[in-house]
């Protein structure tokens, strides 16, 4: 059934390999500098590469954006992205995967009651207009960097190409890497949360986790996109673009390639806050509109004759326009595949302020007087405890303050049964952790993180590190396991 | 892949240079090659002319040879087609300097001896508007932005044919004694050397497109 559900991710996958793959060598096949199937299978080798090495920063945006919780809901988000997409391509749009993939997931947020965290909203928009202009500065640059030194080396017309045509497959590999891992998140990222799988081992050497698994999926969806449909947009599309000159062609691709990296590279983003220097979000952003961003900066450089203003205002309209229709396309399927198809779209959710969950939330550092009134009531709808909190508060009360409350408040029912530890996966989970779990038989939980405590009080290794990042990320995902494994489906009751 | 792509990059380089070589020395030949005519050598005449044929052939087979290379490896896709334009251009001149010297042999033109250095000059403004053709050309391969060093001298010499042709023609007719076939006779010659000077200057002008167009 997972599988099922997870077509409507491989379809957005495929179209972005159909499409965008143009932007990263569409100018070395289109002006057949070299073969489609050279390109095609560097392409997918290096999308895939991308999207399991690199995919989680711009997914983790998306899922603080709204984390879906039941995978018809995910189905659905990613199906309503690929209708928006499909619907405004028809229209003669300029349209974005992520932005659409972005107000489908608003469209579920409405839907199930779920906040939208604006801080995160406004920071991708933010992004996405960044971009363009990003792309631009970059080229130009670029540019004025690459031409002197070619003047300078009075490189011959035939070197010239040989060396374009080694610096276009560099810059294709490159941007196939940055691609994958910048828009995975568009494909996969809404899967991530629901998805029921464990970390595997290739071989002993490589781990996978969940998300890495399904950003290997995508890939390979993207990857056959690539091999079935972008000859022919490669042809259209990057004859377009060569019409600049090979160098300028280069240099446009090379700044696509370097913006979209940049806003999915978890490493540099960690090198720069670590040097104390500014980092810019991971957000996935329009492949395309980096490119005609990369293209509009050669041609201000040269002038600004040849710049169509038509084509600059329809990508601006998209950043406002995609996700709105997109929000509205996702509501309207997910009312009906609720109501129609009664499939779980969302899992319904309760939170309940008791003294006890106020006195762990004091514990963790919070201010918790506004809380007292509240205690002894339930929510089944975050906005609607989100706003009960504000009254209390007498003032907005801010994401982080409301996250730390829904975390210490919300009702998931973990029940530990024989059965459901003879299920866990033995590969994956240490003996050790295994043994601190079987010590919980029997033990029904109202709150994970209650769960969390009682395993961290039997065993260190169910225990956070305060400096191992990936062992942290690792437990997160075991944890994340266990919920899914000891969940009581009935919890909905509440 | 790397390595296999720069040495077919150089022996096309070096085919190119050796086409535009059989270019420079077909204008060298045909400038002795009417000398000895003019000397009345006609056995050298008849060396230079099979020599002539001998380098035409060559640069007909490297402009096929380089012409089949640009398009079966794909080489320079944005500037194929004017490369190949100015690869025929050069060789029309080629053929022009060929052609010249075979109209010398074939029609045995009768030039009296006060024109001999009119013709010569004339052959010699038509020879050096090639030859600065021909490392505008050279230019455009290896260094562009030095085209113009030299394009400006093919102006030059195709303006100072024009003036020698002028003027030679202008003796020619306003001799008496000659019979108007004669004069006319000579006169077609004077034009077909002068018109080498304006291929050349074509050529020229159609280069000065071709590095706008290559401008980075």
């Amino acid at each position: 059934m997972f599988a099922f559900f997870l077509s409507s991710g491989l379809f957005l996958g495929w179209s972005l390999g159909a499409n965008d793959a143009a932007n990263v060598f569409g100018t070395a096949v289109g002006s057949r500098m070299i073969r489609f199937a050279t390109a095609a299978v560097l392409c997918s080798i290096f999308v895939i590469i991308g999207s399991v090495v690199s995919g989680a920063g711009a997914s983790e945006t998306l899922g603080k954006l709204g984390s879906i919780t039941a995978i018809a809901g995910a189905f659905v988000v990613a199906f309503a992205a690929a209708v928006s997409v499909y619907l405004m391509t028809k229209a003669g749009y300029p349209v974005s995967t992520s932005q659409a993939i972005v107000g489908a997931i608003i469209g579920w947020n409405l839907f199930s009651g779920s906040l939208t965290d604006y801080d995160s909203l406004t920071t991708i928009v933010a992004t996405w207009v960044v971009c363009p202009f990003l792309s631009a500065i970059f080229a130009v640059s670029f540019y004025k960097l690459f031409v002197p030194v070619i003047k300078t080396c009075s490189v011959s017309m035939f070197r010239l190409d040989a060396l374009t045509r080694y610096l276009l497959i560099l810059a294709g590999i490159f941007g196939s890497y940055s691609l994958g891992a910048n828009n995975i998140a568009n494909v996969m990222g809404v899967f991530v949360p629901v998805a029921p799988l464990s970390d595997i081992s290739l071989f002993g050497m490589v781990s996978l986790n969940a998300a890495q698994q399904l950003f290997f999926i995508g890939g390979v969806a993207i990857a056959v996109g690539v091999f079935t449909y972008s000859k022919r947009v490669m042809m259209t599309v990057g004859e377009g673009i060569f019409e600049l000159s090979p160098v300028a062609a280069l240099v446009v691709v090379w700044a696509h390639s370097m913006v979209l990296f940049l806003f999915a590279s978890q490493g540099l983003k960690g090198l720069l806050v670590s040097h104390g220097l500014p980092s810019l979000p991971l957000v996935p952003v329009s492949s395309s509109q980096a490119i005609v961003g990369a293209v509009i900066g050669i041609g201000l450089l040269r002038g600004g004759r040849s710049i169509r203003w038509r084509l600059v205002g329809g990508i601006a309209s998209g950043w406002v326009a995609t996700p709105v229709i997109a929000a509205g396309v996702s509501f309207m399927l997910l009312f009906f595949v609720q109501n129609v198809f009664q499939q779980e779209t969302y899992r319904p959710v309760t939170y309940r302020v008791t003294a006890e969950n106020v006195d762990r939330i004091g514990r963790a550092g919070m201010d918790t007087g506004y809380l007292a009134p509240l205690v002894g009531e339930e929510f089944s709808r975050a906005v609607d405890f989100r706003d009960a909190l504000s009254r209390s508060k007498g003032e907005p009360v801010t994401a982080g303050e409301t996250a730390t409350v829904m975390h210490y408040t919300e009702v998931d029912e973990l029940e530990i049964t024989e059965e459901k530890i003879a299920e866990l996966d033995t590969t994956w989970i240490t003996a050790e952790q295994r043994e601190a779990v079987e010590a919980l038989t029997g033990r029904v939980f109202i709150h994970t993180w209650r769960f969390d405590e009682a395993l961290a009080r039997l065993s260190p290794q169910w225990r956070l590190s305060e400096h191992d990042r990936d062992f942290n990320r690792a437990l997160t995902n075991k944890r994340q396991y266990m919920y899914r494994i000891f969940r009581r489906h009935d919890t909905a009751s509440h | 892949m790397g390595f296999r792509l720069l040495k077919r990059t150089s022996g096309i380089e070096k085919d190119l240079d050796d086409f535009l070589d059989q270019v420079s020395r077909s204008g060298l030949l045909f400038k002795s090659g009417i000398d000895c005519y003019l000397r009345d050598n006609l056995e050298s005449f008849a060396k230079k002319t099979e020599e002539m044929i001998d380098i035409e052939h060559r640069g007909d087979a490297l402009r096929r040879s380089l012409e089949t290379q640009l398009y079966t490896k794909t080489l320079i896709p944005e500037s194929r087609g004017d490369v190949l334009e100015l690869l025929e251009s050069m060789d029309r001149l080629l053929d022009h300097f060929k052609g010249a010297l075979w109209r010398f042999d074939i029609e045995h033109p009768e030039i009296c001896v006060e024109y001999h250095d009119d013709f010569r000059e004339l052959a010699s403004c038509g020879v050096e508007a090639v030859e600065s053709t021909v490392l505008s050309c050279r230019a455009f391969f290896k260094n562009v932005d030095t085209v113009a060093d030299h394009m400006h001298k093919v102006m030059y010499w195709e303006s100072e044919s024009d003036k020698v042709s002028t003027e030679l023609q202008r003796k020619i007719f306003r001799r008496e004694d000659l019979r108007l076939s004669h004069k006319r006779h000579l006169r077609d010659f004077a034009r077909y050397l002068e018109k080498i000077a304006d291929e050349a200057e074509d050529v020229a002008d159609r280069l000065n497109i071709y590095v706008i167009k290559r401008s980075i």
